[in-house]
């Protein structure tokens, strides 16, 4: 059967990660390959590394961080953050990424979800919406980090990203993000229910019946979190074994 | 041991030689007829497209020397599709290594069919240690049809389908034992014995 995925996601600041991680037998706790490695072990299912650089000389430490990632992980993994060109996705995939992320740049320019699917095919490619409720009462699709708002309904610019390729949907509802209060089940189904592709949901999930839920009723195929992961609240182990147990949804 | 990766138009190499750097072999990533015809084994690996990856490789005849190569061969992904009769995708002929037919997945649930899954049922000797039950990492919209003779693994999702075919020396798994864990490298290592 197939099983939920559940991903831990390491933000990277110039080859480095950074938040401090919580586990038992890390040597370095800022190096993103020997937590890579972790948590592949733990039995994580896949990884996103967000590279939250802001220079140039940042952005070729990732690409390197990357093909030293790739040498380790015996899982896949996924690599994001201020990717603009379809050169530079084909750099990150040939360090060894399974697949890139998307965000700010495909609402900019659509078209680049086109031309990454076109020449690295759908597999390789997850557009990252970053999602929140605005005074009208809709989800519309933020972009920078949520900080800008956009005319653009969450729902409709989902369907056109799947229209146009996209592998997958990363939809973080910026409502949550941080909250560890739940995934927001509402926004997560409508999307999952409007695209023929998976979705992870993101932002919010703080304990497993959180996960149950935005698995059951948010409809979702994955869902990702950070800080749970990295501070060992409830590490990728524990989660994996209430699901299965308490809510039986199947995990691998 | 000399272990060549065929290089096409539609082989992810980088993730498969890493896999198998990590169990100790040096690839060579060739499209060289003698140097794969020397090879001790072959990995077919594959990613994206069926009828642009098939056209590549008719253009360069690599189709007929795939087809008479007689080492150890193992195609990935798309790699087992290609070695199938006939793929939906693009209503393209294909290698025909396995006489099976590729099929898209039916509309319904989500497609591509992505993410871990567990094998219905294994045979033969790739999947020593490697019991039914087992999970895999998949990625994938065609799925190759189950075949008497020829299905070495099955899987599920909303159809049964071919999750490893064989005949004589092609072998073939439709998900990615490069990024499967330990049981991917499980699966590696048993190829490597062949």
């Amino acid at each position: 059967m197939l099983t939920k995925r559940i991903i831990p996601c390491l933000d990277i600041r110039d080859g480095r990660t950074v938040k401090g991680v919580n586990f038992v037998n890390i040597r370095d706790a800022g190096d993103p390959v020997e937590l890579a490695a972790q948590y592949a072990q733990q039995g994580a299912d896949e990884l996103v590394f967000l590279d939250i650089t802001a220079t140039v000389e940042g952005r070729e430490t990732f690409v390197e961080l990357v093909a030293r990632i790739a040498a380790v992980l015996n899982i896949p993994f996924t690599v994001g953050g201020g990717i603009s060109t379809v050169e530079q996705v084909s750099r990150l995939l040939q360090a060894g990424a399974d697949k890139v992320s998307i965000n700010s740049a495909a609402v900019k320019n659509p078209q680049l979800i086109d031309d990454i699917a076109a020449n690295f095919g759908s597999q390789a490619l997850v557009v990252a919406i970053d999602t929140r409720t605005l005074p009208d009462g809709k989800a519309h699709v933020h972009t920078h980090g949520g900080r800008t708002a956009t005319a653009l309904e969450t729902v409709a610019w989902a369907q056109e990203c799947a229209r146009r390729g996209a592998g997958e949907i990363l939809l973080t509802s910026m409502d949550a993000d941080g909250t560890q209060n739940g995934f927001a089940l509402d926004i997560t189904r409508q999307v999952a229910d409007a695209v023929p592709i998976p979705v992870i949901a993101s932002g919010g999930g703080g304990t497993a019946e959180h996960f149950a839920r935005v698995f059951a009723q948010g409809r979702a195929d994955a869902g990702l979190a950070a800080s749970i992961f990295h501070f060992g609240t409830l590490p990728v182990p524990a989660l994996k074994a209430q699901l299965r147990e308490t809510y039986q949804i199947p995990v691998r | 041991m000399q272990v060549a990766i065929v290089k096409y138009n539609a082989g992810n190499s980088t993730s498969v030689a890493h896999a198998l750097r990590r169990l100790g072999i040096e690839p060579v990533l060739t499209d060289d007829a003698d140097t794969l015809r020397n090879a001790d084994k072959i990995i077919f690996p594959g990613q994206g497209e069926a009828a642009s990856a098939m056209r590549y490789l008719r253009q360069r005849g690599l189709d007929t020397l795939l087809a008479g190569l007689t080492q150890p061969f193992l195609g990935i992904c798309l790699g087992l599709q290609l070695m199938c009769t006939h793929t939906e995708e693009g209503d393209t002929p294909c290698l025909n290594l396995v006489p099976v037919q590729v099929r898209r997945f039916p509309p319904g649930d989500k497609v591509p069919h992505m993410g871990w899954n567990t094998l219905d049922s294994v045979s033969g000797p790739l999947f020593e240690g490697i019991p039914a039950g087992t999970y895999f990492y998949f990625v994938h919209s065609y799925y190759a049809e189950r075949n008497a003779a020829h299905t070495t693994a099955q899987c599920t999702y909303q159809v049964p389908f071919s999750a490893a075919l064989h005949r004589d020396n092609f072998h073939a798994v439709q998900f990615h034992p490069e990024k499967s864990s330990e049981a991917g490298e499980r699966l590696l290592h048993n190829f490597l014995r062949l």
